[in-house]
């Protein structure tokens, strides 16, 4: 039951909203500039200041070859690691939810902690096993860094939604004479599928936009990041922002029709359970 | 069981003989074709036993490979000497020095990165927790678009994201001719978030990229704990003659203590060992450890000394997420 609210009440509750507004008119700042600035029409090397309205760096987003070959070589690397990583964590995930077993404790601890370890360490310590073992720098490497970190992020992840999961829906089926495997892709794998794939998007945006771990792990390999800080200091082309915009749209559109295709099965779910 | 023996037997020997990368990749693609193996093979009372450690398995080797098996050879190196300054594959001596120089050496680093750290999380947890509290009780039918739109940004590069910033405190940027148009400048400088009229290359800017970036993962932990209470609870307090503050001090916020207490180890730790925006926004009197340790093991290839820092660094995150563990009594890290 909703009560009336006095004055006091009143004020506060419109505090709290204002503070939410304001925090996110703060998280939106930096994409208003980014946005803006692929616009701009610098004058000197950097985009740094605003100088006129210009449409010449949407009319050629890939004047810069090195940011395009950056892109397309992170885009390689987020596909082939998200895919192997995908798998792995899915796997985890299953285990630790569908059985119990011992030592699944000890399981769930291990794949927090490369969570919540400091980038830095996770890379230097990569590179030193690495340098230590004689393998050189390239793409395998950072390949094999970025599924480190993302079967730990997939599995938890993935793990957090399927708590809830009815496992007797595999046994019903099963009853119903459904061989294992059958009953698995039949049944369990759609009704999990879309928890993997949010997970496994989500991963493939860490991939992107991971720094710190792929600077230690690269070698002479550059992928988009790393080429925008190498040339944070000798030059910003305002193609930086007009592909970042790029990846925003797509990244935007996809969880739009995430969002879409959530909504309707939703629906969908409702309506079956009132005809029953 | 006899494949998960050849596996460890197999990791063992690759830890000792230090084969290439190809052979890791035998090992896992030899261990899932194993797996499939006995699923096919072994009768069902084997593979009831078997299947949780075969979906583990590989998944639980590749961590340890590339998790457990580098922070080993880390420790390694963290106790190893160079004998010149350009021998670059340094033997193991147990060298304890490593450890007294990256304290004695880094000390301010390690200082700043702490302090700019724990200043951030205070700031995200003042700014998020609001955030999350709206959508969560107040967000209605939006709730999963408002969720969606913190998301926003972040599918942006972190890097932009922080060049942005830049743009923005710039000295010409909006923010300070704001500042300026207010005349706020001298309380701005009195608080010491401005220095000599200037945002940029200042320790608020670092703070304030810090904040910014690890902001997200402050308000999903909460907006998570948030959503689970029921609201009834709230009515029933209210009943019982508590104020709205009561009610949120009494009963909102002890439930929502686990969101806080997993939003604040997601923003600190990745903060502490930042080195991007101390990069982009701050000057060389506001670098923290990350960077040292970036630049010793990049720059002047000084590897052992790269790792014992590296060490020390997660030995008091480690010990600081135990005390602060304790502090909010909470066991559950998950």
């Amino acid at each position: 039951m909703r009560r009336a609210l006095d004055t006091k009440q009143k004020v506060g509750r419109w505090a709290i909203n204002g503070v939410a507004g304001a925090a996110m008119a703060y998280l939106f700042a930096p994409v208003f500039v980014i946005v803006l600035f692929s616009f701009n029409n610098p004058e000197g090397k950097f985009n740094i200041v605003w100088n006129g309205f210009t449409l010449k760096n949407w009319a050629n987003p890939f004047s810069h070859p090195e940011l395009t070959d950056a892109l397309v070589v992170s885009l390689q690397v987020a596909f082939i690691s998200t895919l192997i990583a995908t798998l792995l964590g899915t796997c985890i995930a299953l285990a630790l939810s569908r059985y119990r077993f011992k030592g699944s404790g000890a399981v769930n601890l291990f794949l927090v902690l490369p969570l919540t370890s400091p980038e830095v360490v996770l890379g230097s310590s990569l590179a030193t096993l690495f340098i230590a073992r004689g393998v050189s720098f390239g793409i395998v490497t950072v390949i094999i860094a970025h599924v480190m970190f993302q079967v730990s992020f997939v599995a938890v992840t993935l793990r957090a939604r399927i708590r809830g999961f009815d496992w007797s829906l595999e046994q019903a089926a099963m009853d119903l004479g459904a061989t294992p495997r059958r009953a698995f892709w039949k049944v369990t794998f759609p009704l999990i599928l879309p928890g993997v794939l949010a997970a496994a998007l989500l991963s493939f945006a860490l991939s992107i936009d991971d720094f710190i771990i792929t600077f230690f792990n690269a070698g002479s390999l550059v992928t988009f990041p790393l080429q925008i800080f190498g040339a944070s200091r000798i030059a910003i082309p305002p193609q930086i922002n007009v592909l970042a915009t790029m990846l925003l749209m797509g990244s935007i559109a996809i969880m739009v029709v995430g969002l879409i295709i959530e909504s309707r099965r939703r629906r969908l779910n409702t309506g079956s359970e009132r005809k029953r | 069981m006899v494949l998960v023996a050849i596996g460890i037997v197999a990791l063992a020997a690759e830890l000792i003989t230090g084969a290439l990368a190809v052979l890791l990749f035998g090992v896992m693609i030899a261990s899932v074709v194993g797996i499939i193996w006995v699923a096919i093979m072994g009768g069902i009372e084997t593979r009831r036993a078997l299947a949780p450690y075969g979906l583990l398995k590989p998944g639980i080797l590749w961590l340890s490979l590339f998790f457990l098996a580098p922070l080993w050879a880390m420790m390694e190196m963290s106790l190893s000497s160079k004998k010149s300054r350009f021998d670059f594959s340094p033997s193991f001596s147990w060298e304890w020095g490593n450890y007294s120089r990256a304290l004695t050496d880094f000390g301010p680093q390690f200082g700043r990165s702490f302090l700019y750290a724990g200043i951030a999380t205070i700031l995200t947890l003042l700014i998020g927790y609001p955030l999350a509290y709206v959508i969560a009780f107040r967000g209605g039918k939006y709730r999963s678009l408002l969720l969606g739109l913190i998301a926003v940004p972040f599918f942006t590069s972190y890097l932009i994201r922080t060049l942005a910033w830049q743009n923005l405190l710039s000295d010409s940027g909006p923010v300070v001719s704001v500042l300026e148009t207010m005349k706020l400048e001298n309380l701005m400088e009195w608080l010491h978030i401005m220095d000599n009229g200037r945002l940029i290359n200042t320790p608020a800017a670092v703070i304030g990229g810090l904040t910014y970036n690890f902001l997200p993962f402050m308000i999903l932990p909460i907006y998570v704990s948030l959503e689970k209470i029921d609201t009834r609870l709230v009515d029933a307090s209210m009943d019982l003659y508590t104020s709205a503050t009561g009610a949120f001090r009494r009963v909102v916020l002890p439930m929502s203590l686990p969101g806080i207490f997993a939003g604040s180890l997601l923003v600190f730790i990745p903060a502490a060992g930042d080195f991007v925006n101390a990069k982009f926004l701050g000057s060389p009197q506001t670098t923290m450890i990350g960077s040292s340790i970036q630049d010793q093991f990049l720059v002047q290839l000084n590897y052992p000394l790269a790792a014992a820092m590296s060490f020390v660094l997660m030995a008091i995150i480690t010990a600081s997420v135990l005390v602060y563990a304790k502090f909010m009594g909470t066991e559950d890290l998950t």
